[in-house]
This record gives C-alpha cells, sequence and structure tokens, in this order.
C-alpha cells in the first residue's frame, strides 16, 4: 500500500534523505520514529506529494506519487504538523470545503462534515470561526479534515506533539480506531512510546537514515533479552570487569560520574544473584541492581548513539 | 548510429504507459469548475467575515469621487466648457479598479503564506483552481467597486451624454471590468512573486499607483511635459478610459490626440486586456507552480 525506495533528497548542504526504504502492507500501521531533523516529516512530504525526491521512487496505493500524484492523492488523507486549516472559515465550512475539493458531492460533504463534527466531539464549536479554536480542537479537526474522503491511506505527521496528556490519550483512542476500521496509517513520532502503542512496524530514522526497521518486538530482541541497571557508592573499575561476562550482544555503557552501569543481558533465573556476588568478590558496594525488558528507549539509543 | 527502431519502441513504451496512465487521472474540467467554484465561495466568506476589508471598494470610491469632483475638480477645467463631474467619473472608474486589483496580490500571498496552501496541494483539486478562484472573486467586488463609483457619480451630477445608449453604457462598463480582471493576473503574478504580504503590497502600489496617475483619467494629458504625455497616451488605463468616455458620451478630450490608442480606445483596450490576460495568467500558474514546489 506504501512503499518508498531508495529516496534521498537534499535541502542545501543537508542530506534530509540519504537512501530510504520502507513498505507498509495494506492495514498496517507504519510508525516513522525519530527525532526532529531525522528525516520523517520530508519522507512523508514525498509520499504525500508534497515534495518530490531528488532520486529514488515511491508508491502509494499502487500508484507513482511523481508521475501520478493526482491519483495518490485521491487515495490519501493528510494531517499535517502545523494545522492546515482556514481561520477565518468555520469547522464545518472547512470540512465541507475540503470534502468538495476532495471529490464529494455537496450533499455527501454535508453529510460526512456532520458526522465528523459529532465524532471528534466538535459538533459545538462547528459553526464558529477556527481562529477561536484551542490546539486540542484544531488537531481533531484537522484530523477530520484528513478522513473527510474516507481515505484508504491515511498520513499523520507527528499527530500528539503539542497536545497535553488527555488530548494525547483521546488522540490515541481515535487512531485505535481508524485503525480498526482497516485503514493503512503512515504516522511519524518523536514518542517511543506512541509508536510501541500504535504501529505495527518501526521505522527508526536518524539523520536522514533508515537505522531499524522492524516490530516493536524484533527491535527490542535486537538489544537483548534484558537490560541490567546497576548504581554504585562509588565507581569500581573491579565492578566494570565483573560484569563485562554478562553482556550480550553490547556493550556495557559506564555513567560520567562512573557510579551508573547499564548494558544488555540474557535474563536467567537468579541473574541478580549473580550479579551481586560478582560485584561482591570484586570489592564493589552497590545500592542498587535492576533487571528488566528493554524499553523501546533502549532501542532507540542503543541504535542512534544518543547519550542516555 | 541510430538503435533500430523497435528498440526505441521497447524503451518508449513505458513512459507512455504512464503518462498515459496519469493523463487519465488527471482533473476532469467539471471538477475543475467545481473547485473553482469552492475556491470563490471560501474567498467570498472570508470576505464576508471581514466587510471592512472591503473598504477600499467600498468607502474608498466613495472618497475619491467626492475628494476629486469637489477639491481637484474645482481647479481643473475642461474644454468646450465641459464639466469636470461628467469627464471625471471615467477616470474615476478606472482609478478605483486599478488600485483595488492589488487586492488580489495580497490576497494571495496572504494565502501562500499559510498551512492551508499545503491542505489544497495534498487534494485532486485542480492546482489553478486557487488562482481562478481569487481572479473570480475579486471580479465580484470590482463589479461592486464600479457600481458604487457610478451610483457617488450620479449622486454628484454625472450624467451621459447625448448619443449614449444603454447598450453603450454596459458596454463601457463591461470594458473596464474586462480590464480589471487582466488586470487581477498580474497583481496575482505580484503576489506570488513576493514573499509576503507587506512586500506584495509595496510591489503592487509602486506599479499600480503610476500607472493610475500617469494616464488620462483624471487630468488630460495635453498639458503633461513630454515625457509623461507620451506614457499616458499609451497607458492600457488611458485607452480603457477613454474608450469608456466615448461609450458614456461624456468629454473626451484624448480623441484630439493623434496617437493610435487614443484615436481606437476600444480595440486598443480589448487589445490591451486581452494582452495582458494573455501574458499574466500563465505566468501566474507557472509562478505558482514553481513557488510551491519542494
Amino acid at each position: 500500500m506504501i512503499e518508498a525506495t531508495d529516496l534521498r533528497k537534499r535541502f542545501g548542504d543537508t542530506q534530509a534523505l540519504d537512501g530510504v526504504s520502507f513498505s507498509a502492507e495494506a492495514g498496517t500501521v507504519l510508525g516513522l520514529l525519530g527525532h526532529n531533523g531525522a528525516g520523517k516529516t520530508t519522507a512523508l512530504r514525498i509520499l504525500n506529494t508534497l515534495s518530490v525526491p531528488d532520486s529514488g521512487s515511491a508508491r502509494v496505493a499502487g500508484y507513482d506519487v511523481v508521475a501520478d500524484p493526482h491519483a495518490v492523492q485521491r487515495s490519501i488523507g493528510v494531517v499535517a504538523q502545523d494545522a492546515t486549516l482556514d481561520e477565518l472559515l468555520t469547522g464545518r465550512q472547512n470540512l465541507m470545503m475540503v470534502g468538495r475539493l476532495g471529490g464529494l458531492t455537496r450533499a455527501e460533504a454535508r453529510r460526512r462534515a456532520a458526522a465528523l463534527l459529532e465524532q471528534f466531539e466538535l459538533t459545538e464549536a462547528g459553526d464558529r470561526q477556527v481562529k477561536g479554536y484551542s490546539g486540542g480542537m484544531r488537531r481533531r479537526l484537522d484530523l477530520a479534515a484528513g478522513l473527510i474522503t474516507q481515505p484508504p491511506v491515511l498520513f499523520l505527521d507527528e499527530p500528539t506533539t503539542g497536545l497535553d496528556p488527555s488530548s494525547r490519550v483521546r488522540m490515541w483512542d481515535v487512531i485505535r480506531n481508524l485503525i480498526a476500521e482497516g485503514t493503512t496509517l503512515l504516522l511519524t513520532t518523536q514518542y517511543l512510546d506512541e509508536a510501541d502503542a500504535l504501529a505495527d512496524r518501526i521505522v527508526v530514522m536518524d539523520h536522514g537514515r533508515i537505522v531499524a526497521d522492524g516490530t516493536s518486538a524484533e527491535l527490542k530482541t535486537h538489544v537483548g533479552g534484558a537490560r541490567l541497571e546497576v548504581t554504585l557508592t562509588a565507581p569500581s573499575d573491579g565492578a566494570v570487569t565483573a560484569l563485562a561476562p554478562f553482556m550480550l550482544g553490547g556493550e556495557l555503557t559506564v555513567s560520567q560520574d562512573g557510579l551508573q552501569l547499564r548494558g544488555p543481558v540474557s535474563a536467567e533465573h537468579g541473574l541478580a544473584s549473580a550479579v551481586v556476588r560478582a560485584l561482591d568478590a570484586a570489592e564493589a558496594t552497590v545500592d542498587d541492581v535492576q533487571v528488566r525488558p528493554p524499553s523501546l528507549d533502549d532501542v532507540f539509543f542503543s541504535l542512534t548513539g544518543a547519550q542516555q | 548510429m541510430t538503435p533500430p527502431a523497435t528498440e526505441t519502441t521497447a524503451v518508449q513504451l513505458p513512459g507512455q504507459a504512464q503518462a498515459a496512465a496519469a493523463a487519465a487521472h488527471a482533473t476532469t474540467p467539471a471538477k475543475a469548475l467545481r473547485d473553482v467554484a469552492t475556491m470563490t465561495w471560501r474567498n467570498l466568506v472570508h470576505i464576508s467575515r471581514a466587510p471592512m476589508q472591503l473598504s477600499d471598494v467600498t468607502l474608498q470610491p466613495v472618497l475619491f469621487t467626492l475628494l476629486f469632483v469637489y477639491v481637484l475638480g474645482a481647479g481643473i477645467t475642461i474644454s468646450h466648457g465641459n464639466s469636470y463631474t461628467d469627464y471625471a467619473i471615467a477616470g474615476l472608474l478606472a482609478m478605483n479598479l486599478v488600485t483595488s486589483a492589488m487586492g488580489t496580490a495580497v490576497g494571495l500571498s496572504e494565502d501562500l503564506g499559510k498551512g492551508v496552501i499545503d491542505r489544497f496541494r495534498t487534494l485532486p483539486m485542480w492546482r489553478p483552481a486557487v488562482l481562478v478562484g481569487r481572479s473570480l472573486s475579486d471580479f465580484m467586488t470590482a463589479v461592486l467597486c464600479a457600481a458604487i463609483v457610478m451610483a457617488t457619480g450620479l449622486v454628484v451630477g454625472w450624467r451621459t451624454g447625448p448619443g449614449a445608449d444603454i447598450g453603450g453604457v454596459l458596454a463601457g462598463v463591461g470594458l473596464f471590468l474586462l480590464f480589471a480582471y487582466a488586470l487581477s493576473w498580474f497583481s496575482a503574478c505580484v503576489g506570488i512573486y513576493a514573499q509576503d504580504v507587506e512586500s506584495s503590497q509595496g510591489i503592487g502600489m509602486v506599479i499600480l499607483f503610476p500607472l493610475a496617475i500617469i494616464s488620462n483619467a483624471l487630468v488630460p494629458t495635453q498639458h503633461m511635459p513630454a515625457f509623461f504625455r507620451a506614457i499616458a497616451n499609451w497607458n492600457p488605463v488611458s485607452a480603457v478610459t477613454a474608450a469608456e468616455r466615448q461609450l458614456f458620451g461624456n468629454p473626451n478630450p484624448a480623441s484630439m490626440i493623434h496617437v493610435w490608442p487614443m484615436e481606437h480606445p476600444i480595440a486598443a483596450s480589448l487589445i490591451w486586456s486581452i494582452g495582458l490576460l494573455a501574458i499574466f495568467a500563465p505566468l501566474a500558474v507557472h509562478l505558482y507552480r514553481t513557488r510551491v514546489k519542494d
């Protein structure tokens, strides 16, 4: 349904996309995860026909985004990061306008607009100008505008950035409903928990490249069975040496003050006891030992090399 | 060496197939018309939300008419004892329509600076509908502007002259609105080219204001210095104003000037209007496509 092949895009001195390929099957959710400037939005803008790649190709709903943008536009809904609403129109008028331009008849547009205002709890505000809307209301109206033509493919660019926690939870519910209806979704996010909660597949991007691609579970496995975190009372080289044999598929990282030791381990019974005994033998005193499953944060940081 | 014909065909086929597929998904004329109607509607809703933005086509014409007729008109004499009021109304029509054409530039640059343009660009709509819709809603305000100038004129004593019939008056107004419409496409180019609302207003003012003033709209050109007289006699605003005066049966001193556009003002205004449209409408579409590409 969505297929990007070796996309490259350069803005001046910045290689925004440096050979990016990914795909999403129909009815699945693909999450593009990365920091600001990782290239997520650039990739999204190529897929939704706003931008043209320097090289590489992309197909959405079976159509080439460069050769046949009109056919792509008929199959997609787009919710951009900055609100793309008409401030002077009312919420309902915005939806009517987008519906009509999207190819609906006047009656269909009116019916869909009313249904969406209802669904997003905007009925009361529907006949007021958008310039008086709160951030959460704008985001919901923007999403409604993206949905008015009932497109099979939906692009969401950072749908919850800047929302307060309760609006964020509501937005997640809305997105889950869309997923249940079988919409193919591509969403970008800076939040690991968001990708973890919503996406079937996660593509991790950094500096215009893909650093990982897989399900949430696969990415966690990649990092190892479990994470060991030890807090020492005082820095100890002996402790570092003693823990090294426990490490699996990665290295032990030591915090700057030398008190925090972290690394991937295999989750076996009795691991914590073994760790404490080893540290004891190395004459290191320990404040805290934790063995936990890896979070997506661990994955992200181990892949992008960012400091935790 | 020329490759065999069969090979050439084989190489071209996929491209042709793709182009054909894309053409099949292009906007139909009916959808293009609906998109233009939707965009025009949207702009008219904007106007209804901020009616004071219309002051340049509602209050300004009344003000200009009163100022020119009563203040400047007091010091200007038109040959053969003709009244300045009868002379001035056609010119005031020109003056107001030309300066209000700036509205197109301002409206478009305002749109282009907003996120809503990205929304339009991801919709399966006819691209130029953004521009055509703008030109149509501005055309409607131009009609309003013309009506207000003429109504104000009637109040201060303007009358059509002998030999002017209703057909001539309508033709005169139509000629003017055609010119205003053509000029709005020039203004659209300014609006797209300028980076923001302020600069589009500035650029528009610098070009359109002299265009309105260095003409026969408000004073006869005969007494201007040679340099300005030459510009004024070839200025499209002069041609349109002279055509108007001729069709309204109002005093038209320019008919004595032996310059082609002044001797054939109706033909000249038509040529100017169609010429401006033929140049600036495609240019605006081109500038728009370039501006929104990245």
